[in-house]
């Protein structure tokens, strides 16, 4: 007589795949380097490329960064981030329009009614994982879609937002190049606390809580409160740009709030790199100058080309750009961790 | 008797799509004591275990920490209110090292963990105690590992310091030396041992001996259902038990 041991069929906890490149371990003076390269190429961005281009290199940067605050280090895939970036656009439009106050106020005011956006919408999607996360946000991006399209009143419907200023205390800015340098300090601080949200206590909960949910919970975490308060501050930081984005092309069309806006984000974070937190600029800098490139050379199918290079960097370099060339490095240094 | 057991657990049932895997258990945790729940698979310890912490409602039933309703709490407030738990199948953070592990517990009843515009080196301040944790499980040498380079015994040594570093008043240890050699199975019933002063340990073992060598009293559950219950000698000899469960290779030890 013997009894069958260790197949037990009760529930177990889940584990969820983690595939995500951790956060850069080279030593410090690389990373240093990086960082002083990172920021002599934002610099100089406006004298290489048009103006106008570096600007939405700017706004797409910090919308992939924020996206990826949750893809990556939160692993939430939020299909609905145009909601964030363009109900942005639109309360900074209008706030610039009608209270003529500086823009970087105007684009503070955008974040964060795409914040306060994000609390009821997040309250109910952190409570579903995977798939069905990136469905309630698909949705209720859609909502807000459609709630704009019809609130013409405010939005102007199809027509936009047009003639947004770009006050700034009476300087002239409506030359793209000197704007450039205005939105910039704008997106560094937007950079900077993604760094710092990724690098604190919290961040460490968030990997937690993405590479083990039941276990983080077992240890008192409340994981649905950090993961919407992780949604928020990724809806802000995506409110940044596109707040900026609004006053950078002086309008505010539906499409900002569009699901392939969305999916662009999605794309841009994936084509750079999820869960590398910097992959984004490179993402954004690749996508947006490759589209404007096309476009301006008279190429009518963009998306055939953007979407190639994209199912190429998914099968050829799954860490994207940035990950791929972060695991050349860790392999040259592979014990050092910060 | 309710207000003197620590965990005290009355009618508790679960269904899983017509299928009982808990049957109306009634359960009293004594303070301070080790308390076993053994049974052959499929018996519902596991299942018992996730009620407890809150990873499964129950479908009928109340439980009662030192004399709180905690019945459908979720595993986070089970966890505040100090009851730890490990997890059978070893369930632990990739990518994080044995010391950041600890270090996350640690960290876990202080508010640190909002503060997303704070450097997560503040969680230094956690690494002395998170190292005296990992010695006393005998990781001190592999602090810096990543869990996901650590071999099997080590995982389960970790996920105990785990469990420790919450401090807590009631341990649950789902199957603690599974799949260990017997060194590590001596050097884990030597810490539970060691760990269960002052605070209420229970275990699902299916290692009659590491059940003898620790518990107080033992849980025999069978198809849900408790079948008997008692001190260790009492319980090993009772007819019902042998038949349904001790008869088998089990009795001889480890398996």
């Amino acid at each position: 007589m013997t009894s069958t041991v260790d197949t037990t069929v009760e529930p177990r906890p889940g584990r969820a795949p983690s595939g995500l490149v951790a956060v850069g371990r080279a030593p410090g003076w690389v990373r240093y380097a990086l960082l002083a390269a990172g920021l002599a190429v934002a610099l100089w961005l406006p004298n290489g490329l048009y103006p106008a281009v570096a600007v939405d290199i700017l706004c797409w940067a910090l919308f992939a960064v924020a996206v990826d605050l949750l893809l990556g280090f939160t692993g939430l895939m939020s299909f609905g981030h145009a909601a964030y970036w363009g109900t942005s656009a639109y309360v900074t439009g209008l706030v610039a329009i009608n209270a003529g106050v500086p823009f970087p106020v105007a684009v503070l005011a955008g974040a964060l009614a795409a914040a306060v956006l994000a609390v009821p919408i997040g309250y109910l999607a952190v409570k579903r994982t995977g798939i069905y996360f990136a469905m309630v946000t698909l949705a209720f991006a859609q909502m807000v879609y459609f709630v704009a399209n019809e609130w013409r009143s405010v939005t102007r419907g199809e027509n936009g937002l047009q003639g947004v200023p770009r006050e700034l205390f009476g300087l002239d800015l409506t030359d793209e190049y000197y704007f450039y340098y205005a939105a910039l300090p704008i997106v560094l601080a937007g950079l900077a606390a993604a760094w710092r949200i990724v690098h604190s206590p919290f961040g460490r909960v968030l990997v937690g809580i993405r590479d083990n949910p039941a276990r983080a919970r077992a240890l008192g975490y409340p994981v649905h409160r950090y993961k919407l308060t992780a949604f928020v501050l990724s809806a802000f930081l995506a409110g940044l740009g596109g707040g900026l984005f609004a006053i950078g092309h002086r309008l505010v069309a539906l499409d900002t709030l569009h699901w392939t806006t969305s999916g662009k984000a999605v794309i841009v974070v994936v084509l750079g790199g999820i869960g590398t937190l910097w992959g984004g600029l490179l993402g954004a800098a690749v996508l947006v100058r490759l589209e404007d490139w096309l476009s301006f050379s008279g190429f009518e199918a963009v998306g055939l080309v953007t979407g190639g290079i994209f199912v190429l960097v998914v099968l050829l370099f799954r860490r994207g750009l940035w990950g791929s060339v972060a695991a050349l490095v860790q392999r040259r240094w592979p014990t050092r961790r910060n | 008797m309710t207000g003197q057991a620590v965990l005290s657990v009355r009618g508790l049932t679960r269904d899983f799509r017509g299928f009982r895997a808990v049957d109306g258990v009634d359960l009293d945790i004594a303070p301070e004591s080790v308390h076993a729940l053994v049974g052959p698979n499929g018996a519902g310890k596991t299942t018992l275990f996730n009620l407890l912490t809150g990873f499964l409602r129950p479908s009928g039933g109340r439980i009662e920490l030192a004399g709180r309703d905690v019945t459908g709490l979720p595993p986070e407030q089970v966890a505040r209110l100090g009851v730890a738990r490990s997890f059978q199948i070893t369930s632990l953070f990739p990518q994080l090292s044995a010391r950041e592990h600890v270090e996350l517990a640690l960290q876990s009843p202080s508010g640190l963990g909002w503060r997303f515009w704070r450097s997560a080196k503040l969680m230094r301040r956690y690494a002395e105690r998170a190292d005296e944790l990992l010695a006393m499980v005998g990781l001190a040498d592999l602090a810096e590992a990543p869990a996901d380079a650590l071999a099997y015994g080590r995982k389960r040594a970790l996920e105990l310091a785990i469990a420790l570093a919450l401090d807590p008043k009631v341990l649950l240890l789902d199957e603690p030396t599974a799949g260990m050699g017997l060194e590590d199975v001596d050097r884990t019933v030597e810490l539970i041992a060691w760990v269960r002063r002052g605070r209420t340990v229970v275990l699902v073992e299916h290692n009659m001996s590491v059940v003898g060598r620790l518990a107080d009293r033992v849980t025999v559950l069978q198809a849900g259902k408790v079948l008997v219950e008692g001190p260790y000698e009492q319980v090993r000899a009772d007819e019902r038990v042998i038949t349904a469960y001790l008869g088998s290779a089990d009795v001889s030890g480890s398996h």
